[in-house]
């Protein structure tokens, strides 16, 4: 059975990574009907009506705020726009697929030739962002001990944003931090919520491996699909990588398939053969008439564009701010705000940053006093931590499911016990209490 | 000799119920009597509303359409009343909502009297693809009546109601109503919403009247024309009111000679003896030279066969209807052949390729009506065919309406009014119009009705 190694320890092979990355809209209605968006939580097909149930005569009306957005973060990636654009109709058959075709987009996607920068300096290219719809969910379970599908049409419809990067990631931290990215710049647009573990924003990335050197794109490619948080995208790409260079040293070729991803065991196991590529049979929408959009809608939209993280980030790091801690403003909108509003008031950046950083979260929008100097005696926190990992079970598998708001919780539960305490030791001894 | 209360037209109905001659039950009562009377051997209804006469005593005469029976195509979904499109698939399909169009017609006072056969969804031009059986010709049972809306063409020519709706992709209007010696009327695609009727192929589905005259069509059109904010592609324009069109208006008629050498000669003569009598009343004539209409026949049938092999793709049977294997042969071979022309490697040399030529057949007829305000556009190319005539013929559709297959891909609106008969067998005439020139067609069309009287003879039914 292949371990897991770390994908340095490859001289030869190097890592062939792209993503394909959804993400719901948070629009109060549906994609191409009335009934609401926001399926979470809703009693299975309350939220349904002819248009999203693919009833006979039922026709699609494009909601004209999910398109505006999904444009607004083509722009907010760099993406050109494509003035002239149209919905097409993607052909194939699946239980949770009412009208046997779903709507997207196949050659003139909203948003196209895009890319993001890393903190390296290193440009990962986006193919494209367009836009879809949501399918309906299965559910498979048991009635009266008898096995069944069933099927959830409350998200049928659902605006959906797919966002497709080139094959440019050289290793998995390089993944990790485009998809954190991408993740904030979407919250930033407040769009979605992109929630990873109820599914509003997904995941699949495409990997293979080539011989270091080797500029061509390997003839096999596999999908995994399904990983609901970074935490372990990260370790089922190099589980996937090591897998295909043990079967590539042995002289095989990995099958093309889609893989998915078994969280207790850490491995990736096959879902379905790709062998044969799939034949959507694409067309455009006829009942929907193609878009034109003018230069200046479209540099008005680009206008409305908030300040990006990437912005704030560099903002934060000119006022002498570390990046981390840069990065652990911007991951939180309450510290970020409440950063802003301490500086207003005339603290120094610094100052402001550690005050907002090390207060737990729920206090943070009342924090404003200047307090003594956090410790950092870990015989003192140590014993703490220790007691609070151990009385809150839920937040640390949360936390090992990849929930990094479950550090927040459990590093404000210490300093609401000891106040002094250093956040950034609390944290640290609480992460390595956790992993070890 | 004054009419049966069934053979009344729209208008003259409403003034006989406003003026208290008659009332909606008796009109009601009259039509359904025709029905039960000639509709065992006819066939043009599927299904029969059983609270008609109810509806008929609490209707609203006020209201433009008030108390007066109208029969609607199988392929608009209809609360209460079953919709299968002529197919098995589709058998005791109870909708779940309205259509728009029949949701216009009902708010407007109308009475649905029933559902009308049609082709097997809407795939032909004969009604002998419906899974039901075949409506016949009311002028001569052994004929075909035409179709996809067959059923609603033979009611309105059987005086079984005052007026019907069909719907064209290309000819299932029109075609239907010049082999059953009706006014059928094509309104330009976008004009009236889709919303609710079965889609054949949605780039160019039309639902528009079937009436016994003209002026009824305007009446239809008044009410079920407009924008729909459940169909993205009805046109946001404003609508005209389409009965004040002018009476008496002199336009510039063009008439096409690649059209007129597809008739039949007999057909031919009454065609050229309809425009003589435009002719006469003061419009001028002038030839005209289009995109042969044989090209739309390969254009049509890749684009349709395509959207069809999609459209169909969701009546899987897991919901609703019964299972795939009650498809018939027709709609088979229609998903067959629009599945091949969608696939990888072969969407350039068909979908793409009809596509390029639909936009010259579009940018051919915006050409032509630079120098004309109407063209002569007869519907089919003689009068109705036997029964069994569609036998061992695929593309029998494709031929029949070769006439119409241009206008229907360019969107037009027209028409097809009657003009003479051939033993005993009504000739439809016909002309196309603009996108959004119904007003002209239904001038000129009036016109012409009022120069003849063709539209008022009526199969003798036996």
């Amino acid at each position: 059975m292949t371990t897991s190694k770390t994908i340095t320890a490859q001289p030869k092979w190097e890592l062939v990574l792209g993503f394909e990355i959804h993400a719901e809209l948070a629009t109060k209605s549906k994609m191409f009907c009335a009934c609401p968006a926001d399926h979470f939580g809703q009693e299975p097909n309350t939220q349904t009506c002819p248009v999203c149930l693919g009833l006979p005569g039922a026709l699609p009306v494009p909601n004209a705020k999910a398109i505006e957005w999904c444009i607004k973060l083509g722009q907010a990636l760099n993406c050109s726009i494509n003035l002239e654009s149209k919905f097409d109709r993607k052909n194939y058959f699946y239980p949770d697929l009412p009208k046997g075709y779903q709507i997207s987009q196949y050659d003139k996607p909203f948003c196209h030739d895009g890319y993001l920068d890393l903190a390296s300096g290193r440009r990962i290219r986006i193919t494209r962002v367009h836009m879809e719809e949501d399918t309906a969910k299965l559910q498979h379970s048991q009635i009266d001990g008898q096995k069944v599908s069933l099927i959830d049409f409350n998200r049928s419809g659902v605006p959906l944003v797919e966002i497709v990067t080139e094959p440019d990631f050289k290793t998995t931290s390089e993944s990790d931090e485009f998809l954190k990215e991408v993740q904030l710049i979407i919250r930033a647009l407040d769009i979605s919520t992109a929630d990873m573990e109820k599914g509003s924003m997904r995941l699949e990335a495409n990997i293979s491996v080539r011989p270091v050197g080797k500029k061509d794109l390997p003839e096999f490619k596999v999908e995994v699909k399904n990983v609901n948080s970074f935490r372990f995208i990260k370790k089922a790409i190099e589980f996937e990588f090591n897998r295909q260079v043990e079967l590539l040293e042995q002289g095989q070729i990995p099958s093309q398939e889609t893989r998915g991803y078994d969280e207790s065991k850490g491995v990736t196991f096959s879902q379905r053969s790709k062998e044969q590529a799939h034949d959507y049979r694409y067309f455009p929408e006829p009942d929907i008439p193609p878009f034109k959009f003018s230069q200046n809608q479209v540099n008005q939209w680009k206008q409305e564009l908030p300040i990006l993280p990437a912005q704030i980030r560099s903002q934060l790091v000119a006022s002498q701010l570390s990046s981390d801690s840069a990065s652990t403003l911007i991951a939180s909108p309450v510290r970020l705000k409440r950063y802003y509003e301490l500086i207003k008031k005339g603290l120094v950046p610094k100052k402001a940053a550690s005050l907002v950083i090390n207060a737990p979260e729920d206090k943070v929008s009342t924090i404003d006093q200047v307090q003594t100097n956090p410790t950092t005696d870990v015989s003192q926190i140590l014993p703490l931590v220790e007691k609070i990992v151990s009385e809150n079970p839920k937040a640390v598998s949360d936390f090992k499911a990849g929930k990094t708001q479950s550090l927040f919780f459990l590093v404000g539960m210490v300093k609401r016990q000891l106040p002094q305490a250093d956040a950034n030791q609390v944290r640290d001894l609480i992460t390595s209490k956790i992993s070890g | 000799m004054t009419k049966k209360l069934n053979e009344l037209s729209i208008i003259e109905a409403r003034d006989g119920l406003r003026t208290k001659k008659f009332s909606s039950r008796e009109l009601v009562q009259a039509c359904l009597d025709q029905i039960q009377k000639h509709d065992p051997k006819i066939h043009a209804f599927l299904a029969l509303n059983d609270q008609a006469v109810k509806q008929a005593e609490k209707a609203d005469l006020n209201l433009p359409l008030g108390g007066i029976p109208i029969a609607v195509k199988d392929n608009f979904l209809t609360i209460g009343l079953p919709t299968t499109a002529s197919s098995k698939v589709l058998e005791g399909y109870q909708p779940h909502y309205e259509s728009t169009v029949s949701k216009k017609l009902l708010a407007a006072g109308a009475i649905i009297i029933g559902k009308t056969n049609m082709d097997a969804w809407a795939h032909g031009s004969s009604t002998e693809t419906s899974d039901f059986g075949s409506t016949k010709n009311p002028w001569n049972t052994d004929y075909l009546p035409g179709g996809s809306s067959g059923g609603s063409a033979a009611s309105v020519a059987a005086d079984m109601c005052m007026a019907a709706i069909g719907s064209e992709t290309a000819g299932s209007i029109r075609q239907p109503a010049a082999w059953c010696g009706v006014t059928g009327f094509k309104p330009t695609y976008g004009r009236v919403s889709r919303y609710g009727v079965i889609a054949m192929a949605s780039s160019t589905d039309s639902p528009g009247p079937i009436t016994k005259t003209v002026t009824d069509s305007a009446e239809i059109l008044n009410i079920i024309a407009g924008n729909d904010p459940q169909d993205a592609t009805t046109s946001p324009r404003p609508i005209e009111n389409y009965l004040k069109f002018p009476s008496q208006k002199t336009y510039t008629i063009g008439v096409p000679g690649e059209y007129l050498e597809v008739l039949s000669s007999p057909a031919r003569a009454l065609i050229e003896s309809a425009v003589e009598v435009l002719k006469k009343a003061g419009h001028k004539i002038k030839t005209i030279s289009l995109i042969p209409p044989k090209y739309s026949i390969g254009v049509y049938t890749i684009l349709q066969r395509s959207e069809v092999s999609s459209n169909l793709a969701r009546f899987t049977g897991v919901r609703y209807g019964h299972d795939r294997s009650f498809f018939g042969d027709e709609a088979k071979r229609r998903i067959m052949l629009g599945t091949y022309a969608l696939s990888a490697g072969y969407y350039d040399q068909y979908y793409a390729k009809a596509q390029k030529v639909r936009t010259l057949i579009v940018t051919d007829f915006e050409k032509a009506f630079k120098d004309v305000d109407l063209i002569i556009n007869p519907p089919s190319p003689g009068p109705a065919l036997k029964v069994g005539a569609t036998e061992n013929e695929a593309m029998f559709g494709e031929m029949q309406d070769i006439l119409v297959e241009p206008s229907s891909i360019a969107g037009l609106t027209g028409i097809s009014v009657p003009c003479g008969f051939i033993d005993g067998l009504p000739v439809g005439f016909g002309f196309i119009g603009r996108q959004f020139d119904e007003t002209k067609v239904l001038s000129l069309a009036t016109q012409f009705q009022s120069l003849t009287s063709f539209h008022h003879a009526k199969p003798s039914l036996t």
